[in-house]
């Protein structure tokens, strides 16, 4: 058909081994099933409805990002898998069984350094198997097979004080996958980076997914974040905080950074824009031109 | 010089020693003049030699212009004209006279049988101290532990305890006196009341500062509410509770003196009120000089053990030198040491 030629590529056209993938990835068994979650806020004179309705299933070892405008809840959907917060309707199945509360089955990074600052970085780590009930040395010998996972060997015996924002990051990574859970929940945990640190942070994630035996459900409001990491993208509607489609992404694995510029991460960059922010184009131009006057030919 | 006066920001580490040591020198400084500079104050005239007057004797202050009016009355008189020399009251020895009485009031023996020599009286004071504020901490930490973490325990006690805080401790003297007799209990127990109930607030206050993102992030680790109390909050809180500790002991030494002199006076306050009868003011000046190095010696000792015992509040290694250095510059480093920023999202 020649009229396909000239179409822009679709994000929903994928390739035969992408196809396939996706086709494995659902054949998985269901680790998290997510049924019909509402929450809702009393407010002052009334109540605000943070999410409504939202639904999904997480396969095995799926990598899926959520993602959504500020305000759409997404905080709030993590912060109920983690069991932090109650649904008001709804509930949330782990292998079968339902959510009430937090549980060491689901690890959590959050974007905030919460390392505990009393305790080296290999105490950190140990500090969730010695929950568990395991002993000091058997403990240890787990933190340090984590800490070398993460590359932070080194550092076992430094204060979190002492370590970069990246470094903490990746020390909170090791602790929430020492307790070895089904499903590592993550809260934009690079949101606090430096660009530069961010993007090696992903490439760490990805290696780290590869060679371990998680399912991440990752919340950002990174597009590109999203694209590069995510097998599927689950985008929630604001106001209220809702399901709006979950995308299959297109790319190939495994993620290279020069496949940012490439045709499929393209296509989804720009469906993802045309679901999350709409308007933006069209708000540019109605911006009003005050200071024109002052700036002069200077600037174009 | 501007950046002597900028407005939080810190002074370069010399200024930082020079402050404190004029800090205490400018105030010997003025001591001194007052003492040394007969032009400045010394509205007094110590006798030398009385001369034709016949109610002066050598070693007594009189009044300047009573002085002036006697040796012109005993010149006119044909009399001999006293002598003597400007001096200050009584009550205000000069620095050498208090810094040597530093010393004798050590060796002096006790004037009365039964009375106390000075080290004797300070270990009295010292040991009410310590024991008052050993009992208050034993009930006022885990009470006020238990009051910050759980706001079971929060509404069941403090509500009271801010009622019985405002009640000041010494009102409390005459009946402590009643129930445990005059000798030690009474001034324990007083110290114990001024100080408990303070207590239960100050550290409840602290331990409600614990980052609630380090509890649930230790939630999602799998820790019971058990696991939480004693792995997080208490950890987290210790070198806050630390610093409170240091500063509600020196309100126990403001209660010392209340409580000492309740029922049968005692200890250092007995000592100080004895020398004042007998009018040896540079003793009192000297003791209560003493309380002042114990108060600063302890703060500064505690302080510097709670950088070594808590060193990820401080990671940098500290030495014997800079605890000297310290003494001078940093009062209370723990307190000013950054702490973790939290840099949560509202959600």
């Amino acid at each position: 058909m020649d009229t396909t030629f000239f179409m822009p590529p679709s994000y929903l056209d994928q390739s035969e081994a992408v196809a396939e993938r996706f086709r494995r990835l659902r054949a998985r068994p269901v680790v998290m099933d997510v049924r019909s979650l509402g929450k809702v806020f009393p407010t002052t004179g009334g109540q605000t409805v943070a999410l409504h309705d939202v639904s999904f299933q997480v396969h095995r070892r799926e990598f899926m990002c959520v993602i959504g405008a500020s305000g759409c809840g997404k905080s709030t959907l993590v912060r109920i898998l983690a069991g932090l917060e109650v649904p008001t309707s709804g509930s949330v199945l782990v292998d079968g069984a339902e959510v009430r509360g937090p549980g060491a089955d689901r690890g959590m990074v959050f974007q905030g350094y919460t390392l505990f600052p009393w305790l080296t970085v290999k105490k950190n780590v140990m500090f969730g198997p010695m929950q568990r009930g395991l002993s000091e040395s058997a403990a240890d010998v787990e933190a340090r097979q984590w800490l070398a996972l993460v590359g932070l060997e080194a550092f076992a015996d430094h204060f979190p004080v002492q370590l970069s924002g990246g470094m903490k990051q990746r020390v909170a990574i090791a602790r929430a996958l020492a307790n070895n859970p089904r499903i590592l929940l993550m809260d934009e945990p690079f949101g606090a980076l430096d660009a530069q640190t961010r993007a090696q942070m992903q490439h760490y994630l990805l290696q780290i997914w590869k060679n371990v035996d998680v399912t991440i459900v990752f919340i950002t409001h990174d597009l590109d974040e999203a694209i590069y990491l995510a097998d599927r993208i689950l985008v929630l509607k604001a106001h209220p905080g809702e399901v709006r489609e979950m995308i299959e992404v297109p790319v190939p694995r495994p993620r290279l950074p020069s496949q940012f510029g490439g045709t499929e991460f393209g296509a989804v960059r720009s469906r993802l824009e045309e679901l999350i922010h709409p308007k933006s184009e069209a708000m540019l131009d109605e911006l009003p031109m005050i200071r024109l006057a002052q700036a002069g030919d200077d600037v174009e | 010089m501007r950046d002597l006066f900028a407005i939080r920001k810190e002074l370069p580490p010399a200024w930082n020693r020079i402050l404190g040591v004029a800090a205490f020198a400018l105030p010997l400084l003025a001591w001194c003049v007052v003492s040394y500079v007969p032009a400045v104050w010394h509205p007094l005239v110590k006798i030398d030699k009385p001369g034709g007057v016949s109610w002066f004797s050598p070693g007594l202050l009189v009044d300047k212009p009573v002085f002036r009016e006697e040796s012109a009355r005993a010149v006119a008189a044909g009399r001999a004209r006293p002598t003597g020399e400007p001096a200050n009251p009584i009550f205000l020895p000069a620095p050498d006279k208090v810094a040597r009485a530093l010393y004798t009031a050590f060796t002096t023996p006790p004037r009365l049988q039964g009375e106390q020599w000075l080290y004797q009286s300070l270990w009295e004071s010292i040991k009410t101290i310590i024991y008052g504020f050993a009992i208050s901490s034993a009930i006022g930490v885990p009470l006020g532990v238990l009051c910050g973490s759980y706001a079971f325990w929060s509404r069941l006690t403090e509500p009271f305890v801010d009622f019985v805080r405002y009640m000041p401790a010494p009102a409390f003297g005459a009946l402590s006196v009643a129930v445990l007799g005059i000798y030690d209990a009474p001034k324990v127990a007083i110290i114990v009341i001024g100080t408990l109930f303070q207590q239960i607030l100050v550290v409840s206050n602290t331990v409600r500062k614990v980052d609630p993102a380090l509890l649930e992030a230790a939630q999602t680790l799998g820790a019971s509410r058990r696991s939480l109390l004693l792995h997080v909050i208490v950890p987290w809180s210790l070198p806050d509770l630390y610093n409170d500790m240091r500063i509600l002991l020196g309100w126990a030494w403001t209660y010392l003196i209340v409580a000492e002199v309740i029922g049968v006076s005692s200890g250092i306050t007995f000592f100080i009120n004895q020398q004042a009868k007998y009018r040896m003011f540079e003793n009192v000046y000297a003791a209560i000089l003493i309380i002042g190095f114990i108060g600063l010696g302890t703060d500064q000792v505690l302080g510097f053990l709670g950088r070594r015992i808590f060193p990820w509040k401080n990671p940098r290694p500290s030495r014997f030198r800079r605890f000297m250095l310290e003494l001078f510059t940093t009062a209370r480093t723990i307190d000013a040491s950054p702490s973790e920023p939290s840099e949560r999202s509202a959600a």
